[in-house]
């Protein structure tokens, strides 16, 4: 499979990435590589396979739905960039 | 006294125990060591204050008749940290930019633990960024030296990676141990470049926690030491289960230590032949052999077993990682913490963050995990990997049914000078081809120094065992290191005294 620049601009967008122009290509190529050499995988016969998420066979465990953590804003908020009255600030989104 | 730094865990717990030395005074050597020591760059973060506090606090218990004993195993005991874990009030940087000025307010469960146990917390070691890499070369803060060097060779080599402060650390006496994380390789790799013990335990035997993920369902976290029996100590402290990571599996610690004395008779060693690499060096080949030499002299029964998908683990790995990296790493936006560079608007911010907050090897590994998730190629990338990882499971369960342990070298060379293996991002990855099967099947492994190389370079010896049977890992790892009697040195060493 091969990358073309295209391509690498939107995996960029969707990682919200910013690449700058001169990046993009050397960006295809470097990724057309990685993929193609992931690409052996083809050769693998999976067909009657399951596919794997985890090696833990456990269920996951439920907790309690309660509250049990939590009431401390400004150490949540201590490690912001910008925190205004107990929220996160972000640039205005809605004129 | 003789040099502090130089001891093992066990010794040190044994000295700390008579009152030969202080946990001041062990603390006051490894802190004037890792000083002299700064051109290594191991360290991102030293916690000087921390240790002497956390040292006298231990001498306290131990005056009042409360230290060293069950409950506080490591009472006194210098270590340091991976800048994985996060640690209450202590910067963690994950080797990256885009955390920049983050003090996490909580301490992650496996640290935590090691507090409890009387551990004492040197700093914060250096790594790949995210643990991205197999050189330590990736990371913000600059490249971390081996300690050791080629004979006759001047050129400062890498320790490996990613946890490559943490394995030079304690190469050259900084540290009695320190953590590490694996999750393709990133313990037991540097651990065979500097030539110390890197054991990565099952997935679920330590907690994850308050660890900065990765490739969640990969990450590991585990000790780093130079010796099995300081590795077994350390896991005993670091092990156990924990309600806040739902894949910690509940399952009882056993005592690792006591397991070391008892005898391989009868031990079944697994020697899977898919794992003689093309161009691999004739010196690992042979350190392979007088591995399964050494074990069958310690009565172990060697046999050959098959691994047929071993050469599709690095590719599927190189799917399945990235893959959870991009999901984990979306966190890291501008703004709950670190990095913030401003843009025209919302996305623009983000966009203009992550762009300069992640180093290259992270930025590239985020887009093929983007890739590979996206829409109309999910099935063919991510899905077709995880079956891929199905079989691999099912090689090493079949091959489990007939041995106990299954031996391999660590990697498939010895550690290579700064600069090599740079411009090919799939030559840096087969570094990891050897270590990285034991990740995608979630069993135990650990790297044993086990011989020098022509160049005079430490090389490591791995041994994989059953899912949560550490216990027969560290026993045969410990029969390995007897027979090898590794005690060649690095050229590096700082002097603590």
């Amino acid at each position: 499979m091969s990358v073309d620049e295209a391509t690498v601009r939107k995996i960029a967008r969707l990682a919200r990435i910013k690449v700058k122009d001169e990046e993009v290509a050397p960006l295809a190529k470097e990724l057309s590589h990685i993929l193609g050499w992931i690409e052996q995988l083809d050769s693998v016969d999976t067909a009657s396979v399951a596919p794997l998420a985890s090696t833990v066979n456990a269920k996951l465990p439920w907790r309690k739905d309660i509250i049990d953590d939590g009431g401390y804003p400004e150490k949540v908020l201590a490690n912001a960039p910008e925190g205004v009255q107990g929220f996160f600030a972000v640039p205005k989104v809605v004129e | 006294m003789g040099d502090l730094t130089d001891l093992t865990i066990a010794d040190a717990r044994a000295g700390l125990r008579k009152g030969a030395f202080s946990a001041k005074e062990l603390a006051e050597a490894h802190i004037r060591a890792i000083e002299a020591a700064r051109p290594l760059n191991a360290f991102i973060t030293e916690t000087p204050e921390r240790a002497l506090a956390m040292a006298a606090e231990s001498d306290a218990r131990r005056k009042g008749g409360k230290g060293g004993d069950v409950g506080i195993p490591l009472d006194g005991i210098p270590l340091a940290i991976k800048d994985l874990f996060c640690t209450l009030g202590v910067r963690t940087t994950a080797a990256s930019h885009i955390l920049d000025g983050f003090t996490p307010p909580y301490e992650s469960t496996v640290t935590a633990k090691l507090w409890r146990a009387g551990a004492v917390m040197l700093g914060k070691t250096n790594l790949d960024e995210f643990a991205m890499g197999s050189s330590n070369v990736t990371s913000y803060f600059g490249a971390v030296e081996n300690p050791w060097r080629r004979r006759g060779d001047n050129r400062p080599l890498v320790p490996g990676g990613s946890s490559g402060g943490s394995a030079a650390a304690v190469a050259a006496r900084l540290a009695l141990g320190a953590t590490g994380t694996d999750t393709g390789g990133s313990i037991r790799q540097p651990a065979a470049f500097c030539g110390v013990v890197g054991l990565k335990p099952t997935y679920g035997r330590c907690s994850r926690w308050g660890i900065v993920a990765f490739a969640s369902s990969l990450d590991q976290a585990g000790p780093m030491t130079r010796t099995v029996r300081d590795a077994a100590i350390m896991l005993g402290a670091m092990a156990g289960h924990d309600p806040k990571d739902s894949t910690s599996v509940d399952v009882p610690v056993p005592d690792y230590e006591a397991a070391l004395g008892q005898s391989l008779k009868g031990l079944k060693v697994g020697i899977p032949k898919e794992y003689r690499v093309d161009g691999m060096p004739a010196e690992i080949e042979r350190l392979w052999q007088q591995g399964l030499v050494w074990l069958r002299a310690a009565g172990a029964e060697p046999v050959e077993v098959l691994l047929p998908h071993t050469k599709y683990a690095l590719p599927a790995y190189y799917i399945i990682a990235p893959a959870e990296a991009s999901s984990n790493l979306a966190r890291y936006d501008g703004v709950r913490f670190g990095l913030r560079v401003p843009g025209e608007d919302l996305i623009d911010m983000y966009e203009n963050t992550r762009g300069e907050g992640f180093g290259r090897e992270v930025r590239r590994r985020v887009m093929i995990g983007t890739y590979v998730l996206s829409a109309g190629y999910y099935d063919a990338y991510y899905l077709k990997a995880q079956r891929v990882r199905a079989l691999i499971l099912r090689d090493f369960t079949e091959a489990f049914k007939t041995v106990d342990v299954i031996l391999a070298p660590s990697t498939p060379s010895a550690a290579f000078a700064m600069g090599e293996k740079m411009d090919d991002p799939i030559a840096m990855y087969l570094n990891d081809v050897f270590t990285v099967p034991a990740n995608l099947a979630g069993l135990p492994g650990i790297s044993v120094p086990a011989g020098l190389s022509a160049e005079g370079l430490p090389l490591g010896l791995q041994l994989v065992g059953r899912a949560f049977d550490e216990a027969t890992v560290l026993r045969a790892a410990a029969a390995i290191e007897d027979a090898a009697n590794f005690d060649a040195r690095p050229g590096f060493v700082a002097e603590g005294a």
